[in-house]
C-alpha cells in the first residue's frame, strides 16, 4: 500500500553531505520534517558524476549519473538534492540522454551490464525549489516561530543552481532565496555577486584564484551591510566559511562574516533544536550571530 | 610539428564536440568575446575563452592545451548561458580537459588536473568520493609540504565531526564496475 503523500520525495544527499557538509544534510532533513515533506534517501546512491569526474571521463560520468537516476526511477518520485553540484550534473545527464539517442543507448547498454535500466522519467530537483515552490509561502510563514526581523542577509546562490539546466530561477539574477529569506522575516540585502562563481575546487588547487573570487563575494556581502551570507551549495559554503583568514590577507581587508546554509536559517526560524540545525558545525560564529540578533519567542 | 599534430587534434575535438547537444554551434562563433567577459577566471588564463575558439580555427589547439587555460575553467556556465550563438562553451572546456589528459598535453604540475584524477580514482574505488583520501592524494602528488597548511583546517573539521575517516563503499560496486567497463569497451577514439 502506498501511503505516501504528494509531498514525498526521493532524497539524494550527495557525497559532501556525508561528512564535510553534514550540517547541510542534517538541517535539510530537519526543515523537511518540520514542513511535512517526506524525504526517503535513495538506496545505495553513488557519486553523481561530478564536475571533477566529467573533466576526465565523459561517458563514465554519465553512467554514474544514470545509475542514480535508474535507482530513483523505481520510486516514481522526484529526486531531490540540496547540492547544486549534484543538481546540475544529474539534470544535465537527464537532458543530454533525452536529446542524444546514441548517448542514451550507449549508457543504457552499460546500465544493462549491471542489471539496470533507465527510462528517462525522473525529475531532478533542488531542495530550495521544493521548499519555495512545493511547501510555499504560507506553510513557511506559518511554521516560523522565531522572527528574523532585522537580520540582514546576503543571499548567495552560486553558479550552478540556476544555469543552464536548473530552470527554476533566472540564470543571471535568481530571486527564490531572497523570497524565502523574506518569508522568514529577514531582510535580503542587494547583492550583485549572488550568482558569481566562488571558484569551486580552485580554493584548493589554485588558491590565488579561489581566494580572490571568494574574497570579492565576502567583501561585497560586508559592504552591503549584511550580517551573514546564506548559501544553497555545499562547496560554496565551504569556500566562503573555511578560508576567511587567508582570503582577508589576499584582499587586504577583513572579510570575516558568518556563513550558513539556507536550511539552517529556516530551521532556526522554525525553532528547531541544535540536533536538527547543526549550527555548531560552522566554522564562522553563526550561533552567536543568531542568538544576538534574533529575539527568542 | 605543432601544425600537423594540432590538425588531428582539432579533428578529434570537433567530432567529439559535435556529438553533444548544440555542440556544432561552435561553427557559429562570432568572436564577440561575451564568453571572455563573463568568465570569472579569464584574467588568470593565458588564452581567454574567445581566443580558444580563435585558436581552434587557426588549428592551434595544441598550444591552448599546453597553456593554463582550460584547467582554470570552474564550470560555472556563465559563458554557456550568455553566448549569443548558443555555444555550450563549458562543454568545450570539458572536452579540451579530457583531450589534454588523453594525449598528455597539459602543463606539468597542473594542479586542477591532478585533483580531477584523484577524484576519479576515489569514486572508481568506492562509488563515492572519500574526501580525506582525495585531499591526501592530491597533496602527495602536487606539493606534500602544502599538506601541512591544511592540517589546521583538518583539525577544525575533525573536531566538529566533519571528517569521515573511513570511506563509504556503495553496495553495488561490482555492478557499477561492470557498467563502467562496458563503456570503456565502446569508447570511440
Amino acid at each position: 500500500m502506498n501511503t505516501a503523500t504528494a509531498h514525498t520525495y526521493t532524497y539524494y544527499p550527495g557525497c559532501s553531505q556525508m561528512a564535510t557538509n553534514k550540517a547541510y544534510d542534517i538541517s535539510t532533513r530537519g526543515v523537511a520534517h518540520a514542513l511535512g515533506l517526506e524525504l526517503n534517501e535513495l538506496e545505495d546512491w553513488n557519486c553523481c558524476g561530478a564536475t571533477a569526474y566529467v573533466a576526465i571521463r565523459e561517458k563514465q560520468a554519465f553512467v554514474l549519473s544514470a545509475r542514480n537516476l535508474a535507482l530513483a526511477e523505481r520510486s516514481e518520485r522526484d529526486l531531490v538534492t540540496p547540492c547544486s553540484g549534484c543538481y546540475v550534473v544529474l539534470r544535465k545527464a537527464n537532458k543530454y540522454m533525452a536529446e542524444n539517442e546514441r548517448l542514451r543507448s550507449e549508457i543504457g547498454q552499460a546500465l544493462a551490464k549491471g542489471g539496470m535500466a533507465y527510462r528517462g522519467s525522473v525529475r531532478v530537483r533542488h531542495f530550495l525549489d521544493v521548499v519555495v515552490n512545493d511547501a510555499g509561502e504560507d506553510a513557511i510563514r506559518g511554521r516560523a516561530t522565531r522572527s528574523l526581523a532585522g537580520l540582514r542577509v546576503a543571499c548567495y546562490y552560486g553558479c550552478q543552481i540556476s544555469r543552464p539546466f536548473g530552470e527554476i530561477d533566472d540564470e543571471e539574477n535568481p530571486q527564490s532565496l531572497d523570497q524565502l529569506v523574506q518569508w522568514l522575516g529577514a531582510d535580503p540585502v542587494p547583492f550583485s555577486l549572488r550568482a558569481k562563481c566562488c571558484g569551486g575546487l580552485m580554493m584548493t588547487t589554485q588558491p590565488e584564484v579561489g581566494r580572490t573570487l571568494t574574497g570579492k563575494i565576502l567583501q561585497l556581502a560586508r559592504e552591503s551591510g549584511a550580517d551573514c551570507v546564506v548559501t544553497c551549495c555545499p562547496l560554496c559554503q565551504m569556500n566562503l566559511e573555511a578560508y576567511q583568514h587567508q582570503v582577508s590577507a589576499v584582499m587586504g581587508r577583513d572579510c570575516a562574516i558568518p556563513v550558513l546554509y539556507f536550511t539552517q536559517l529556516m530551521g532556526y526560524a522554525f525553532g528547531l533544536e541544535e540536533d536538527a540545525l547543526a549550527l555548531r558545525d560552522s566554522l564562522t560564529p553563526v550561533e552567536a550571530l543568531l542568538t544576538e540578533k534574533v529575539a527568542c519567542p | 610539428m605543432e601544425a600537423a599534430a594540432s590538425k588531428d587534434l582539432c579533428d578529434v575535438f570537433l567530432r567529439k564536440i559535435c556529438a553533444i547537444p548544440n555542440g556544432s554551434k561552435i561553427n557559429e562563433c562570432l568572436q564577440c568575446g561575451t564568453c571572455s567577459a563573463s568568465c570569472p577566471t579569464a584574467t588568470a588564463m593565458e588564452y581567454s575563452p574567445r581566443e580558444v575558439i580563435a585558436a581552434l580555427r587557426a588549428r592551434m589547439l595544441e598550444r591552448v592545451l599546453k597553456s593554463n587555460t582550460v584547467w582554470l575553467c570552474s564550470s560555472c556556465y556563465s559563458c554557456t548561458v550568455r553566448c549569443p550563438a548558443g555555444i555550450p562553451f563549458t562543454d568545450v572546456m570539458y572536452e579540451l580537459k579530457r583531450l589534454g589528459v588523453k594525449y598528455g598535453l597539459y602543463p606539468k604540475g597542473t594542479t586542477n588536473a591532478v585533483m580531477a584524477q584523484a577524484f576519479v580514482a576515489s569514486v572508481d574505488r568506492y562509488g563515492r568520493n572519500h574526501e580525506p583520501e582525495l585531499i591526501r592524494n592530491y597533496y602527495l602528488r602536487t606539493n606534500p609540504l602544502r599538506f601541512l597548511s591544511q592540517v589546521i583546517l583538518g583539525l577544525r573539521l575533525l573536531s566538529r565531526g566533519r571528517m569521515r575517516l573511513r570511506p563509504h563503499r556503495i553496495k553495488g560496486r561490482e555492478e557499477l564496475r561492470k557498467m563502467m567497463a562496458a563503456i570503456e569497451e565502446n569508447a570511440s577514439p
